[in-house]
This record gives structure tokens, C-alpha cells and sequence, in this order.
């Protein structure tokens, strides 16, 4: 016994303290930059906004393993950077609208956010093709949105209202569009089944790949190897996605975890390099046909890992504030804009307000009806009627000497939300 | 003390007098999602306490290799939602090794405890009662308490039971239930139901969450308020009902059940997991063949709807007292 602690006590202890005590050492052994401000602007500026212009993007935006780094050269264009910087504040926002509403009160359960890790969601969708597949855990908001779903959708959703992408019977981790396999709520669980999706695009000969995405908690998961291992053995165009968000593993360097399959570590808070990450990747295994890759993008998230969990467990407050203050992906992108000349501060304010304004008018519509009574029977099997109990009608069980209803507080029957049972459904 | 507290206590109770006995899981070293293991790393020290990366397979592997020493394993799964990826682990490996070693080998020294039931807006994930899944795996025990005095004398029993032994604990009762619970070493026998209300007319069987939906079902039955008393038959109010509390999943008190079935003549039986595949179903099926010729009415079972646990309403989709006053004067009236 004692040799076995002192075994785990080695491996687990020092990186954690590391990681509480500074952030920036923290980081930097997580090995490339985690800036979002050091992209430079190579010669002039077109006039026009479709032009393609090129950026060069700082030397320690990539690490690889087995393979090259991506270029550090990035064709743009002026349009494609402010749409970038909207989406990413739109993401933010609706988050943020979640969290006010799980606040309220209004949104119950399970709800994750993925403030802060903004550059990685639209940045993949920045380099990846309409047809590719997305899969995720459960930090799923902002992929149901790019890849083809709406604010209004997603939090309808999260409300549990009929206005909700999965009919509002899922919630927060049951989101899903044509490309987007959804979030998944059991970790690692998605890994596998986008090396799956991955065999089905290149059975078919689609010029497409799947991205399979995880946390770095979600990587030590046995099955996240065994997808590595398939995707590798029959050369599948599966790109496997680590969000690392401050990992602890006995391997952090996540890009080097598959074995045989190359990696690339990413400036996840660069929305410029991680488009351009994905891109390669793209190129990797689509138009190479190369296989698997991993894209390690190194990452932070502000909030906590859900809106029970303060945030503050594995990192202090300064850490977080510090972050969001230097490291800041949407603040990264427009200071590019203003310093080059592509947007005023003006300009970047009008943006921020249409994103407001985008995800204010899809709460009020998302609030609509809640949808009780449709899935529960086949179609042409439902009974005649269905009946609930309204709120009004609750006083009659809380007047019986209930003791025990009492004990289990309002969450034993639900009293608070005014409902208390279905008489006859399935009976 | 309540539940959380109650669960953390025996922990403590059981490190304090077993120098192998290890506590480990996913976050655990942090007092874990339930506050379950608060403070135990602190008091213990963390190599006895200490957190496990997210791999429920492996944790459950991990154990069984420990507990296959001789160490006294401890293993928390966050939720019982999460326990299905620690499957195989358990029931081909726990469950079997001492009958595949020719008993050179068990593990009766691995303890799972896990959160299960509904918490009220848990949904797909987070709200499954999966114990149902378990009761083909012989080798294995599985024991569901109903308060505080129940979670420590039955954790108590479960990490000292010779065999490897599922410890689900009720996630809303985690704090809703107080009760005033012994800080002496107590343990509580596995393998036996408890009679909580003993009765004549029906048998009311259940475990977990659920007892107490039933014990309001009951008030409901025997004292309606005026706006249900057209609803209920005059005939109800002196019926006298039998609770038990099953505690034990697997193996399950055959003896007491039958015994009592045999008195009252009726069954009904409350679960939260759904009836298909069901606890229930299990039980019903004994029963009718030991007691067929005492039953005045069918085996009834009130349980969740065969369904995923939808996000909103999970209040209708768990069975509540009113599902089990129906289901009573049914079989009452039958
Ligand atoms: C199989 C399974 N085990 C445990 C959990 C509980 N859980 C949900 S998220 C999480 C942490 C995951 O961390 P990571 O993969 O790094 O993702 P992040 O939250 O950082 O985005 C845990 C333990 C779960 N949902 N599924
Ligand atoms: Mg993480």
C-alpha cells in the first residue's frame, strides 16, 4: 500500500501545484504560445474586402509530432476576420445569455459552458468544409450553432421548450444539426463513434473527414485509444480534437497521445492559428488521404467545468481573471483589426451590439412553449387523452398531513414548477 | 446528520480501522460532486484519498486488481449514469473472479458507491436508476439505503460483505433527509428488507427515493384531503398497509417478501428505473410463484416509463405517491 501511494503521490502531486501557483509557467509547459496578439501583418492592406491579404503567425503557434507544423503564413481576407470576430462574440453572448437564464432559474440541470475557448469553435469552422462532420462532448452550444443550427434553437433547448433542437427534450448536451453529431453527455463516448462517421465518409469517397472532438479529461477515457487505434489501422480521415483546458494526465502533451498518429499542438486563443491548424489537418487527411491527426488546441475556459462548479477547484480566481484579461481570444482579434486598420473601435462596437441584439431576440423566442405531451408514443398509437395536473390543482395533495413530502422538499414533487403529475398516460 | 454526511462518516469509520482501506475516483480528493468524500483526503491523507483519472473502466478495474490483494477498495463512480463504461469490469470480472479462481481469488474487498436516481432536472444522463442492469450478475451484491442511518450501516456492512458490493446511493436524498445517526462503528445486514409500517391489507414494496413517495401515497390513502376524498373509495381509509424497504437489491430478502405477501395477499412494488427489464419484474415473478395461491390481485408495479429520462418533467416521469394511490386501490379493489 505504501509503495502504491507514494507511487501516485509522485505522479500526480507536482503539476497540480505548478498549475494553482502560476499560470503563466502553467502554460508554458503546456509548450506552444497561448497569446492572441502576436499575429503580424505582412505588407499592405487591400483596399478591397475580398481581397486575400498575409499574416504571418508567431513561431511558437505550433508544436508537431511525426509530421510538420502548419505554415506560419495565412492568406485572409478582411470579410472572413470580422465575421470571425462577430461569431465569436455572438458564442459569447449566447453563453452568456445561458448563464443568466440558468441563474433565473430557468434553465435546469446540466449546462456547460465554453466561454473563453471561443477561437477554437469558429476558428474550425473558419477551416473546415460544410460537409465535414463535427462530434463533441458535452461543451457542445456554439458547434450546434456553426454548424447550421440556431441561438434560438440552442437555448430553447436548454430551456427544455418545444423552440429547442432536440424538441427540448434533451437539454444542454443533446444538441445536434446534419453535420453535427451532437454533444455528448458521457465522456469520451463521441471519440469512437466520429471514427466511425470517419469510415463511413471515406467508404462512401466523400471528400470529407470527421473532427471528434474531447477534453483533456475525456483523453485518458480507454475508448478515446481504441478509436486512435481504428482510425489508424484502416486510415481513416478522423481528426481527433483535444479542447485541453488545463489537463492532468500523465501525458499532458496531448497531441503526442496517438501513438502512431501525428499531432499538432495549437495556440488554441488565436483564432488565426487555429484556423490554420485546421485547415492543415484538413488537408492532412482529406486531400493527402493520410490518415488520422490529432489537434491538440491548448486552451482556457473561464467559467467553471458547469454552472454548479464555482471554476475555482483546479485554479485560482487570479488565474481565470489574468486570462481573461491578456489572453482574451476575442479581445486578441480586435486588437489585430484596429491595429491594422481593418475596423475602428466604432466599427467593432456596432458588431458587438448586433450580436446582442442576435442572441436578446432569440431568448424571448426560445422561451415559447414547453412541450409536454409529443414522443411519447408512437405515431397512431396515442391513447384519446392525456391529461397533467396545473399548479392550482397541487393543494390538494399538500393538504393531506405529508410529512414525507416535506422532507424531500420542493424537489420531491415538483410543487415549484406547478406541476405535480401525468394521471393515465401509459396506464 | 444527512445522507452525504452519513456516507462520509462510514468512510472515515472504515479508514479509522482498516489501515488498507483506500478511497478513489473522480474528484474525490476534493470532497467529490455529493460532498460525499469532504475532507477525508485532509484526515486520511491523500494517498489514501486521491483522485482518479476520468476512466470508470478503469477505475473499476483498478479496484478489482487492489481488492484482488486484499486491500480494502473503495471506489466512487461520479454518477450512476457513468458506471455502464465500468460494465464489463464489474460484472465479468468482480462479479466472477472468486468462482473462476476455484475461490483462490475475490474481491470482496471493492465497494462501488455511485449516485443514482432522479435529482429532479437530471435528464439523460444523470438521472438513470441502473440497477435493474446488475441483477443478472451473480457475484455481485447491490444495496440501495433510504436515509442516513441506513446510507452508514449499510455502507458499513457493504465494504466489510465478503463480496464485491454496488452501493447506490438516492442523489436527492443526499440532503433532503436528517436523521440523528450514531457516530459509534454500526453495520447493517445486507441481503435483508425491513419492515418500516407493518399492515394486513397490501404489501408495499420499494427502495430508495421512492419510500417516501410511498409513505405519502399512504397518508393520501388512509386521510385524503376533502378535494380527493370523492376519488378515493370510503373503503380505503382503514386499509393497513405493509412498507418495506427492500435496501438489498441483490441478493433480495425472498423470505421476508414472500412472508408478507403471504399475509396481505397483494403486492404493489415502486421503482424509479424503467418497468421493462425492471427490479420489479424480477420480484413480481417469484412472488406469483410462491404465493399464488395467497394473492388476492395481480402483482402490481409502479415504476419510471420505459423512455429515456426526458430534461423537463421528470416529476412525471418517476412514480410519485398519486401514481402509487392509484396503483393501491387498484389492486385493493380488485
Ligand atoms: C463517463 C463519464 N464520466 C464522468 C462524467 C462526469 N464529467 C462530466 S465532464 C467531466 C470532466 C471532463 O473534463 P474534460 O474532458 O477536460 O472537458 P472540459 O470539461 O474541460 O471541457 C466529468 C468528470 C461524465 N459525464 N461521463
Ligand atoms: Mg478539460
Amino acid at each position: 500500500m505504501a509503495s502504491l501511494a507514494r507511487v501516485r503521490l509522485a505522479g500526480r502531486a507536482m503539476p497540480r501545484t505548478h498549475l494553482a501557483s502560476s499560470p503563466a509557467l502553467a502554460l508554458s509547459r503546456r509548450g506552444v504560445a497561448t497569446t492572441a496578439d502576436t499575429t503580424q501583418l505582412q505588407g499592405a492592406l487591400p483596399e478591397s474586402a475580398t481581397e486575400p491579404f498575409t499574416l504571418k503567425l508567431h513561431e511558437d503557434s505550433f508544436q508537431s509530432y511525426l509530421c510538420d507544423t502548419p505554415s506560419l503564413d495565412v492568406s485572409i481576407t478582411k470579410d472572413e476576420l470580422l465575421t470571425m470576430y462577430k461569431q465569436m462574440q455572438t458564442m459569447r453572448r449566447m453563453e452568456m445569455a445561458a448563464d443568466a437564464l440558468y441563474k433565473a432559474k430557468m434553465i435546469r440541470g446540466f449546462c456547460h459552458l465554453a466561454i473563453g475557448q471561443e477561437a477554437v469553435s469558429v476558428g474550425m469552422e473558419h477551416g473546415i468544409d460544410p460537409n465535414d462532420r463535427v462530434i463533441t462532448g458535452y461543451r457542445c452550444h456554439p458547434f450546434a450553432v456553426l454548424r447550421g443550427g440556431t441561438i434560438k434553437g440552442v437555448l430553447g433547448e436548454l430551456l427544455g421548450r418545444q423552440a429547442g433542437m432536440s424538441n427540448g427534450k434533451g437539454g444542454s448536451m443533446h444538441i445536434f444539426t446534419p453535420t453535427f453529431f451532437g454533444g455528448n453527455g458521457i465522456v469520451g463516448a463521441q471519440v469512437p463513434v466520429g471514427a466511425g462517421a470517419a469510415f463511413a465518409q471515406k467508404y462512401r469517397g466523400e471528400k470529407n473527414c470527421t473532427f471528434a472532438m474531447y477534453g483533456d479529461g475525456a483523453s485518458n477515457q480507454g475508448q478515446v485509444f481504441e478509436a486512435f487505434n481504428m482510425a489508424k489501422l484502416w486510415n481513416l480521415p478522423t481528426i481527433f480534437v483535444c479542447e485541453n483546458n488545463n489537463g492532468r494526465s500523465s501525458n499532458t502533451q496531448y497531441f503526442t497521445r496517438g501513438d502512431r498518429i501525428p499531432g499538432i499542438q495549437v495556440n488554441g486563443m488565436d483564432i488565426i492559428a487555429a484556423t490554420q491548424a485546421v485547415k492543415y489537418a484538413r488537408n492532412w487527411a482529406v486531400d493527402q488521404d493520410n490518415g488520422p491527426l490529432l489537434l491538440e488546441f491548448v486552451t482556457y475556459r473561464y467559467g467553471g467545468h458547469s454552472m454548479s462548479d464555482p471554476g475555482t477547484t483546479y485554479r485560482t480566481r487570479e488565474e481565470v481573471q489574468r486570462m481573461r484579461s491578456t489572453q482574451d481570444p476575442i479581445r486578441g482579434l480586435q486588437r489585430y483589426l484596429e491595429e491594422w486598420g481593418i475596423a475602428t473601435e466604432q466599427d467593432l462596437k456596432k458588431l458587438d451590439k448586433e450580436a446582442k441584439a442576435e442572441v436578446d431576440k432569440a431568448v424571448e423566442e426560445a422561451k415559447a412553449l414547453k412541450d409536454l405531451w409529443t414522443d411519447i408514443y408512437y405515431k397512431g398509437t396515442e391513447p384519446t387523452s392525456m391529461r397533467g395536473r396545473e399548479r392550482e390543482e397541487v393543494p390538494l395533495l399538500l393538504n393531506a398531513p405529508l410529512t414525507s413530502l416535506r422532507r424531500l422538499g420542493v424537489s420531491g414533487l415538483s410543487v415549484e414548477r406547478g406541476w405535480c403529475r401525468v394521471l393515465g398516460v401509459g396506464a | 446528520m444527512n445522507v452525504y454526511q452519513a456516507v462520509r462518516d462510514a468512510m472515515a469509520t472504515a479508514m479509522a480501522k482498516d489501515d488498507s482501506a483506500v478511497v478513489f475516483g473522480e474528484d474525490v480528493a476534493f470532497g467529490g460532486v455529493f460532498r460525499c468524500t469532504m475532507g477525508l483526503a485532509e484526515e486520511f491523507g491523500k494517498e489514501r484519498v486521491f483522485n482518479t483519472p476520468l476512466t470508470e473502466q478503469g477505475i473499476a478495474g483498478f479496484g478489482i486488481g487492489m481488492a484482488a490483494m486484499g486491500h480494502t477498495a473503495i471506489a466512487e463512480i461520479q454518477f450512476a449514469d457513468y458506471i455502464f463504461p465500468a460494465f464489463d469490469q464489474l460484472v465479468n470480472e468482480a462479479a466472477k473472479i472468486r468462482y473462476r479462481s476455484g475461490n483462490s481469488f475475490n474481491v470482496g474487498a471493492l465497494t462501488v458507491r455511485t449516485p443514482t436516481m432522479a435529482v429532479g432536472h437530471g435528464g439523460l444522463y444523470h438521472s438513470q436508476s441502473p440497477e435493474g442492469f446488475f441483477m443478472g450478475a451473480a457475484g455481485l451484491k447491490v444495496v440501495i439505503p433510504r436515509s442516513p442511518i441506513q446510507a452508514k450501516g449499510l455502507l458499513l456492512g457493504s465494504i466489510r460483505d465478503p463480496n464485491p458490493v454496488i452501493f447506490m446511493e438516492p442523489k436527492i436524498l443526499y440532503r433532503s433527509a436528517v436523521e440523528q445517526v450514531p457516530i459509534d462503528d454500526y453495520e447493517l445486514p445486507l441481503g435483508k428488507a425491513e419492515i418500516l409500517v407493518p399492515g394486513q391489507d397490501l404489501t408495499l414494496l420499494t427502495w430508495g427515493t421512492p419510500v417516501y413517495h410511498c409513505e405519502t401515497a399512504m397518508h393520501v390513502l388512509s386521510n385524503p384531503a376533502p378535494e380527493l376524498e370523492s376519488l378515493i373509495p370510503q373503503s380505503m381509509r382503514g386499509v393497513k398497509i405493509e412498507l418495506i424497504d427492500l435496501r438489498s437489491i441483490l441478493p433480495w430478502d425472498m423470505e421476508t417478501i414472500v412472508e408478507s405477501v403471504n399475509r396481505t395477499g397483494r403486492l404493489v412494488i415502486v421503482h424509479e428505473a424503467g418497468m421493462t427489464g425492471g427490479v420489479g419484474g424480477e420480484i413480481a415473478s417469484e412472488i406469483q410463484k410462491r404465493c399464488f395461491l395467497k394473492l388476492n390481485a395481480p402483482v402490481r408495479r409502479v415504476t419510471g416509463w420505459d423512455v429515456p429520462v426526458g430534461l423537463q418533467y421528470e416529476k412525471f416521469h418517476i412514480p410519485d405517491a398519486i401514481r402509487v394511490v392509484d396503483a393501491m386501490i387498484e389492486t385493493l379493489t380488485y
